[in-house]
This record gives structure tokens, C-alpha cells and sequence, in this order.
């Protein structure tokens, strides 16, 4: 950019004044999304983090009062005979459930979807198409319709339990829905594909004479997918970890139409809080813990992306 | 795991695929039955004359019938379909003019706030998103007396805006300049380039951006539960509040339905993809 012609004084100020005119002009064009985004997305966010610090009103709500009530209730309660300050149970409960089904779902999507996402990247390049066509249309189709073929399958009067009964390998249906291993398999259900896309993308890449080189080297097919196979597809193993990871974490869906009203998952909490519970502070200091555990997920994603970024490139 | 040399010289023999791993055949295609057997039981007892979801009764179209005929379904499917028409339409427009501004260019002042700005919600789980709206909302309808569905309308464009700027994004910059270089060298003003030269080559990306946004909002419960007065309805959010009754196979009609929207656009966004490469 830096011009040393003659008169560099002129052309530098007009080359700056044009870049200028020009990063207006994109501000502008950006102008009415970034608005939209700000009034119905990002602007709302602040006002959480304000009512999370004040009073909660009688009848939902809140009064204009500064009150660190909501932060304590996260974690503590208070016995309204006694006054007295306890753990809060029920939420840690929640917090806890909501953290091991999470990490459970993501293992188990890791475990049925690595090994799919390799069959679909050692296809050769037509089929490869239809097979990832038919990883995406589950992923497109709505998530409530997805959760009640899950529910379909596994409820009381469901196609399991018909087979079961059937075969008479069970007098009674087994009782399935309303448990952590309902919510469990249907959030594994929903976010799969999220799993595959992303391992599938890594896996594209991978050079099979890099694969071909360990079995020359008298690795056995264990050995080549844990030290070559694995180390190449690392990002992608991490970008579908955090991809299934943060959306069950947050899920609302699954767990309240397979759940039912005992397996809360920290979703649920929240909205509790703006429904029967008509604690909209709580509700908000929820939505915040939420959102700082989801960000130190992403950190953590960000932080690797770049590490082996730099190592690769 | 003691491997001996005799064993492997025998299994590097011809047949031998470097790629092969053991199982993972069999399991893919486990994976692919776990995906499809629930959705394809839904579909089968749409069509079951029986009320019940699992026992079979013969073919019959009555909860289709009943379905359509439902006012409630009637009222939340245009309510659904107004939303993401609205969001799908208006999201494209500004995701566009967003788009234009941030590929191709150098990295200006700013680049990266508004890029991280509208992903943003991309980010925030959907739940937290509609709390957020939940409380700013409430306060306006306080303020201005104002229920109506305009609340929807812009959350629902808010969201879909990173979904439909994203495809866009993703084709703009696989369109090199010379084209809009050489329209200004034959004295085309910048509007005339614009709807001569970039608008047509970019459609397929607009189409694109605007299916997936159209699909999104039309798919979306959390946060229409929560910023939605009452009798505001969509179609999902309808389902969800029935599922708590004994479900008929109307829900499996309705589902089947929306699974065959939802199909179709994936198929018309997979070929709009496809025919750029």
C-alpha cells in the first residue's frame, strides 16, 4: 500500500479516503441485519444479565432492585422456616444429569458416527453424494417430528415393546420413555448427524499412502487407526464433539417430551423459571451459567482448531 | 494383541484394501437404520385406519382427513408458513446485503465484529436466545400494549439471518471479480453491474440461503414457545402441546407432511449446491 513515488503525500491520503468511503459503504450494507440482530438477538442477551441481578416480582417479573438472590439460588437455597442456607439439591441434580447426558450423547455419537463417517469418505465419489444426502435429511427435518419417531419407537405401546411382547421375551412392557436412557438416545438420535458431517469433512482429506506407509510398516489395523487414521481426523473429531455436545447441553425439546416431568434436563429448568416457577431472575442467572459453559466449550474448540491448524499448515 | 509376521504377509495379500476397517461397514449401516426406521415407522401409521400408533389396522387416509380438517391445524399452519415466509424473505435481503459487504474485499476496519456479530446466534443455545426475547418482549408489550405476531416475525428473521447469509457467503467468494471488473470497463454504472452481472450468478446461493432460512424457521419450537402469546401457535409448537394428550395418528400425518417439505427443499438445496462445483 505504502506508495513512494512522487507526491507520496497526495496518493497515500486519496488511497486512505477511498478506503474510507469504503469501509462506510460495507457498514452500511451490513447496517440492517446487524440491526435486526441487535434488537432480537444480541441486544436481549444484556438485558438477561441485568434481570439476573435484581429482585423477583410476586407474579413473574421482577422489581427494579439490585439483589444477588438469583446468583446464590444457582447453588444454595434457603429454608423459608429457618432462614437457613443449604446446597441446592435439585439443581445441582439437574446441572449434573444435564452435564452426563451430554457427555454421554456425545460419546455415543462419536462411537456409531466415526466408524459412518469413514464408510461414507471410503466410498468412491458418486456414491459418497447419496450417502451424505442421506446423513443430511434427518438432520433437516424438524427435531420435534425426529423426537416423536424416537418416542414412537420406545414408548410403552411402541414398536419395541410390541416385538418384545411378541416374541414373549417380556410379560410387561419394559419402561423406557421418561428415563435418562430415553433422553439419552434420543438426544444421541437427534444430533448424530451433526457428528458425521464434520468427521466426514476430515476424513475426505486423509492420504491413504499415509495409511498404506503403517501397514508396510507391520501395523496392524488397530494400530494404523489409532496412530494414523485418528491423529489426521483429530479436528473434526473435536468440531463433531462440541457440535453435539453444546446443542444437548441446551436441549429442550428431547427431554421435556421424553423425559417427562421428572428427568429435567438445565433447559427445562429454565423455562420452569418463567412458567410455574415465576422466578425470571433465577430463570436468567440459569440462561448466563448456560451460555458461560457453552463459551468455554467453544474456547476450547478454538483453541485446538488453531493449534493444529499451526501444525498442519 | 501378539501380531506374527506370517499372519500379516497373509492378510497384505491381494484381496487387501488399506481402507477396509473391521466392523466399520457394520456399523455405518446400523447407523443408517437407526436414522430412518423411526421416521419410516411415522410415515407407515399415518396411513393406519386403527387409532392407535402401533397397532396396524389396514391403510385408510383418515388422519389426513382429520387433519385437515382440524382448525386449529389449519390456523397454525398458516401462521407457520405467514412466519417463515416473512423470516425466510426478509433474512435473505439483509443476509445479502451483508454478504455483498463482507466477501471480497480487504480486511476492513470492522470485518470481523460484524462477521462474529452475525453468527452470533449460531452460538447461544436456543433456549438462552428465547429468554432473552422473552424478557425484552414482555417489557415492550407493557410498554406499547402491541401482542401481535410482529414478535415472531422479527425473531424468527433474527435467527435465520446466519443461516441464510452462510450459503451466500460460501458462493460469493468462489465468484472472482472479473466479471463486475469487466462491466464497469464497458461503462455499465455499478447498479446495472449489479443486476446484470452479480445478481444472476449469485442467485443460486440467494435460492439456497433462502430455503435453508425458509426450513429453520418453519422447524423451529423453542423459541416461538417462549416469545409467542397466547393463541399464537405454530405448527410445531402445536404438536408439541398435543403430545402431552394421547397421541393419535394425526400426529403422524401432520409429521409426515412437514418430513415431506422438508425433504423436498434438502433435495432442491443439494442440487442448487451440486451445480456450482
Amino acid at each position: 500500500m505504502a506508495d513512494a513515488k512522487p507526491a507520496p503525500n497526495f496518493a497515500a491520503r486519496a488511497a486512505a479516503a477511498a478506503d474510507r468511503r469504503d469501509t462506510r459503504g460495507r457498514w452500511l450494507l451490513s447496517a440492517p441485519a446487524l440491526l435486526i440482530l441487535l434488537f432480537a438477538a444480541i441486544g436481549p442477551l444484556i438485558i438477561v444479565v441485568i434481570y439476573s441481578f435484581l429482585k423477583k416480582g410476586g407474579y413473574g417479573g421482577v422489581e427494579w432492585e439490585f439483589s444477588t438472590d438469583a446468583w446464590t439460588s444457582v447453588v444454595f437455597q434457603k429454608d423459608i422456616f429457618t432462614d437457613e442456607i443449604t446446597i441446592a439439591d435439585a439443581h445441582l441434580l439437574i446441572f449434573w444429569r444435564s452435564v452426563k447426558l451430554s457427555f454421554l450423547t456425545t460419546v455415543m455419537a462419536l462411537a456409531f458416527g466415526f466408524p459412518t463417517a469413514y464408510f461414507i469418505a471410503t466410498r468412491n465419489e458418486k456414491s459418497r453424494d447419496l450417502w451424505l444426502f442421506l446423513i443430511t435429511i434427518p438432520f433437516w427435518t424438524n427435531l420435534l417430528i425426529r423426537t416423536f419417531a424416537v418416542m414412537e419407537v420406545i414408548r410403552n405401546e411402541g414398536i419395541v415393546n410390541s416385538i418384545l411382547l411378541g416374541l414373549g421375551l417380556v410379560d410387561a412392557p419394559v419402561q423406557i420413555m421418561f428415563t435418562d436412557f430415553a433422553v439419552m438416545m434420543g438426544l444421541l438420535y437427534v444430533y448424530l448427524p451433526l457428528m458425521v458431517l464434520p468427521l466426514y469433512a476430515s476424513m475426505e482429506r486423509i492420504d491413504f499412502r499415509l495409511v498404506e506407509a503403517g501397514y508396510d510398516l507391520y501395523a496392524t489395523r488397530w494400530h494404523v487407526l489409532r496412530r494414523v487414521i485418528f491423529p489426521l481426523v483429530k479436528p473434526g473429531v473435536i468440531a463433531g464433539s462440541i457440535l453435539v455436545f453444546i446443542p444437548s447441553l441446551g436441549a429442550y425439546v428431547t427431554p421435556r417430551v421424553l423425559g417427562g416431568g421428572r428427568n429435567l434436563m438445565l433447559g427445562n429448568l429454565i423455562e420452569m423459571q418463567f412458567g410455574q416457577g415465576r422466578n425470571w431472575p433465577l430463570g436468567a442467572a440459569l440462561s448466563i451459567t448456560l451460555m458461560a459453559i457453552v463459551m468455554v466449550a467453544l474456547l476450547f474448540y478454538v483453541k485446538n482448531a488453531s493449534k493444529t491448524g499451526a501444525r498442519h499448515g | 494383541m501378539a501380531e506374527t509376521t506370517p499372519v500379516i504377509k497373509r492378510r497384505r495379500g491381494r484381496g487387501f484394501d488399506v481402507r477396509q476397517q473391521t466392523g466399520f461397514t457394520t456399523i455405518a449401516m446400523l447407523c443408517f437404520v437407526m436414522l430412518y426406521a423411526p421416521i419410516l415407522t411415522l410415515v407407515v401409521y399415518s396411513f393406519n385406519a386403527g387409532t392407535s400408533v402401533a397397532i396396524w389396522a389396514g391403510f385408510s387416509w383418515r388422519w389426513y382427513e382429520s387433519a385437515l380438517a382440524n382448525t386449529q391445524v389449519q390456523d397454525a399452519s398458516i401462521r407457520s408458513l405467514t412466519i417463515a415466509s416473512f423470516a425466510a424473505v426478509l433474512s435473505t435481503i439483509v443476509a445479502t446485503m451483508a454478504a455483498l459487504a463482507t466477501t471480497r474485499t480487504r480486511n476492513f476496519p470492522g470485518l470481523t465484529f460484524i462477521y462474529a456479530f452475525i453468527n452470533q446466534p449460531l452460538m447461544v443455545p436456543e433456549i438462552v436466545t428465547g429468554v432473552a426475547l422473552l424478557i425484552f418482549f414482555a417489557s415492550i408489550k407493557v410498554a406499547t400494549g402491541y401482542t401481535g405476531l410482529g414478535y415472531l416475525l422479527i425473531a424468527h428473521t433474527a435467527f435465520c439471518i446466519p443461516f441464510a447469509y452462510l450459503p451466500i457467503r460460501a458462493r460469493l467468494e468462489n465468484m472472482d471479480l472479473s466479471l463486475e471488473r469487466a462491466a464497469a470497463d464497458l461503462y455499465a454504472t455499478p447498479f446495472q453491474t449489479f443486476r446484470r452481472v452479480t445478481l444472476p450468478l449469485l442467485w443460486p446461493g440467494i435460492l439456497a440461503g433462502g430455503m435453508l432460512a425458509f426450513v429453520i424457521s418453519l422447524d423451529d419450537v423453542v423459541i416461538t414457545e417462549l416469545v409467542k402469546s397466547g393463541g399464537q401457535d405454530t405448527l410445531p409448537t402445536y404438536m408439541l402441546g398435543q403430545l402431552r394428550r394421547v397421541v393419535t395418528p394425526e400426529m403422524n400425518a401432520i409429521s409426515s407432511v412437514f418430513l415431506a417439505i422438508s425433504i423436498v427443499m434438502v433435495t432442491i438445496f443439494f442440487l442448487l449446491n451440486r451445480k456450482k462445483t
